[in-house]
């Protein structure tokens, strides 16, 4: 009896996950007309709200990426007391509610914020500006990012580095040549997870930046503000956004199996 | 024990059904009820008062989803005759009256709606226009001059999705202006200020209440935002009675 009650439990546990997460996913393509998606598409608020998304989005991983990476070979490197803080410390907006994250941004980097009122005196005043945006994306997509960065130099073979280091390579050029294209494939999934983190903020994004099309509205800035007058148009959205987010998820998966391939 | 496994999902899942004879009631609130209705809702006697606070046009949203909301309490009384339009919930009942004024910081230099454009580098927030408190925002600067409304119109620097955005905006210190009701400048308490606008601006802001689902404990509601426990609250809250 529990033996052949086993396999069914399990077959119910199965079926019962892959329809509980597929079916939110299809209902956003099935509940409107595809055509009504598409003319909600047509629209130039949407493709405002993708583009500015893109840009933002596109521009805060550039920075992830040329700022996160070195960080993570000095973490993943260097010893220095008190490392495991910093790597928590760096961490945590990975698990922090992205509101959270939006009002410890505001509150630093606000007009009245720590940082936010030298940068006010300097004339820079990030809330409401599309470089607010950008620095939210940043906040919260990074630790992304570097996690994956860190671990892969960690886990590189220290004996390649020293060899480089012998045969005259700067630590820079080691830096450059051996040890970033030997993680290549981490790198590449920890700039893609970021991204799509970046892609779907929201909370970190309407607290600290605030809302207005063609500023700071991104995509999904868009879906929330269109949910309340155009269902069409917040679902059109979606599938938009769904689509991105599985696109950057395949290019997740290729990256980890050329690792494995390895 | 499998037994008592699947005993305890039952009534997890029946839980969350809301089957049975449990005595709560959902009502969806405009965020500038938060402070009233959290208050009062305690006291509706016997009453298990569950509820949920929004911009209005997306708690009317999720009653056209179908979302399990029994009382509509909205900013405005068009978004609850929408819905009573297309057969989602009862025609709506008139019960609080507020006034959209100016919300500035207690130091702003900001004393009429003049000075808002006049003063080059004020950041303005507003509602986006989907939620009444963006709409009535938008009906003040509708019966502005037109050079005075362009003016106004070109400090606005977000579109927030309820007064709670407005309203956190202000208090961090991110914005120096931003339209709201009177009383969520009573609620912020000494931090914010209110300038008042000039009666020919002022937009009509009339709260309704639509009941969506039917029921004796909806009835209770209502009956207690018109005449009870929560119609006090209302009116100590700054909310002025209904007209009419």
């Amino acid at each position: 009896m529990r033996v052949r009650l086993f396999p069914l439990a399990l077959a119910a546990a199965a079926g019962l996950t892959v329809a509980f997460l597929t079916l939110p996913v299809v209902a956003l393509f099935t509940h409107g007309s595809p055509g009504r998606l598409l003319d909600a598409l047509a629209e130039p608020s949407s493709r405002q709200a993708l583009w500015l998304s893109l840009e933002t989005s596109g521009i805060a991983i550039a920075i992830v990426v040329l700022v996160g990476t070195p960080a993570a070979w000095v973490l993943a490197t260097v010893p220095f007391p008190g490392r495991g803080l910093v790597v928590t410390l760096v961490e945590l907006p990975l698990v922090l509610p992205p509101a959270v994250a939006g009002l410890a941004l505001l509150v630093a980097f606000g007009p009245e914020g720590m940082v936010g009122e030298p940068l006010g005196d300097a004339g820079v005043v990030l809330p409401f500006h599309t470089a607010a945006v950008v620095v939210a994306l940043v906040f919260v997509s990074a630790p992304f990012h570097i996690r994956q960065a860190q671990a892969a130099f960690a886990a590189l073979d220290p004996s390649l580095l020293e060899a480089s280091r012998t045969l005259g390579a700067s630590p820079a050029r080691t830096f450059l040549r051996v040890a970033v294209p030997s993680v290549a494939g981490a790198l590449v999934t920890g700039a893609a997870l970021a991204l799509a983190r970046a892609l779907g903020e929201f909370g970190a994004t309407l607290m600290f930046a605030g809302s207005l099309e063609g500023v700071t509205r991104t995509a999904s800035l868009a879906v929330y503000d269109r949910f309340g007058v155009d269902l069409d148009g917040a679902l059109a959205l979606s599938a938009v956004l769904v689509g991105l987010a599985a696109i950057l998820l395949v290019a997740v998966k290729l990256a980890g199996e050329r690792v494995a391939a390895r | 024990m499998r037994r008592a496994a699947l005993v305890a999902l039952g009534a997890v899942v029946a839980a969350g059904c809301g089957a049975g004879d449990d005595p709560s009631v959902t009502v969806a609130a405009a965020s500038s009820l938060t402070g009233p209705l959290t208050q009062c809702a305690r006291g509706i006697d016997g009453l298990d008062v569950r509820l949920e606070f929004g911009g209005s046009d997306d708690l009317a949203a999720q009653v056209r989803q179908g979302v399990a909301i029994d009382v509509f309490a909205s900013a405005d009384t068009r978004l609850p005759g929408a819905l009573a339009a297309q057969g989602r919930a009862q025609a709506p009942v008139a019960f609080a009256a507020n006034e959209v004024v100016l919300a500035v910081p207690r130091d702003s230099d900001i004393r009429a709606l003049d000075d808002l454009a006049s003063a080059r580098d004020a950041r303005l927030v507003v509602g986006s226009p989907d939620v009444p408190v963006g709409r009535y925002a938008r009906a003040v600067l509708d019966r502005l001059p037109a050079r005075e409304r362009a003016a106004i119109e070109a400090r606005v620097r977000s579109e927030e999705p309820d007064v709670n955005g407005i309203v956190g905006k202000l208090a961090a210190g991110a914005a120096d202006a931003g339209f709201v009701y009177r009383t969520d400048v009573l609620a912020a308490g000494p931090a914010l200020r209110a300038v008042g606008l000039p009666a020919r601006l002022r937009p009509t802001v009339v709260y309704g209440l639509s009941i969506v689902r039917e029921g004796d404990r909806a009835d209770r509601v209502v009956q207690d935002v018109l005449r009870g426990g929560c119609a006090e609250a209302l009116r100590a809250a700054g909310f002025g009675p209904a007209p009419g």
